[in-house]
């Protein structure tokens, strides 16, 4: 019962247009949606992994299926998000462990993340990719 | 008094540990693979398929396949848990998720063996 009168009291705002979300908030939600996408795409990577191990034949069609640049945008865009959960999961590992807590600590870590996964993207995707 | 779900939690720390574990797995097996395709440069079947025709990579591969599937169970399931309110449709989609996952699982196992 108290538990109710508690909750009843706390104020909320989950208005998405009036919320400016800081860095590691931004992280947090790509940290998400990375993780969805991700998901989605197993299928399709399970695929292309079988293809690629099957015959020579099969693994000619899938170097051609990933030389198409649609498919080579997507999975620019995966490596990304690969990248990005990688290095975002790291930091809520040393988060579990109390390490870089503190706001100043939290902003800088959630900017390192994002500049380590951009660099691993463009140097992993530029090399698999390109 | 506590209300426990079908749909909840299920209130332990076990699915909590399972989501690190894996990803410490996960994390592992990346930079193992990308140390390998450094080293053995692949640039034709043979070569691709030899990454995994070595009893190791295939064993670390099995492990990292399940890590994933199993980390991704517990992410989704989050999702759902925070997003979807009414218990029936939540739980249909924890059961797809579920099932698509194990299914997935087997067409790894499929993919690795045939090797």
């Amino acid at each position: 019962m108290a538990e109710m009168t508690i909750k009843k009291k706390r104020p909320k705002n989950l208005d998405l247009k009036t919320i400016r979300l800081p860095l590691p908030g931004i992280l947090s939600i790509l940290h998400r949606i990375s993780g969805v996408g991700i998901f989605l795409m197993l299928p399709v990577l399970l695929w292309l992994l079988q293809s690629s191990l099957t015959s020579a034949d099969t693994f000619a069609m899938s170097r051609d299926f990933v030389a198409h640049p649609l498919v080579k945008l997507i999975l620019f865009g995966l490596i990304w998000f690969y990248m990005h959960h990688f290095c975002a999961g790291i930091r809520y590992l040393l988060l579990d462990l109390h390490k870089g807590i503190d706001l100043e600590s939290a902003r800088l870590s959630s900017k390192i993340v994002f500049a380590v996964s951009i660099v691993l993207t463009l140097i992993i995707g530029g090399k698999v990719l390109w | 008094m506590v209300n426990r779900i079908l749909v909840g939690a299920h209130y332990g720390l076990k699915d909590w540990v399972i989501q690190r574990a894996t990803a410490i797995i996960m994390a592992l097996y990346t930079v193992i693979f990308f140390v390998v395709v450094l080293a053995v440069g692949p640039n034709s079947f043979d070569s691709w398929r030899g990454i995994f025709a070595n009893g190791f990579m295939k064993f670390a591969s099995f492990l990292f396949f399940l890590s994933l599937f199993y980390h991704a169970w517990v992410g989704v399931r989050d999702i759902w848990m925070d997003y979807i309110k009414p218990a029936g449709l939540r739980l249909l989609l924890m059961i797809a998720t579920a099932a698509v996952l194990v299914g997935y699982t087997g067409w790894a196992v499929q993919i690795l063996w045939r090797i």
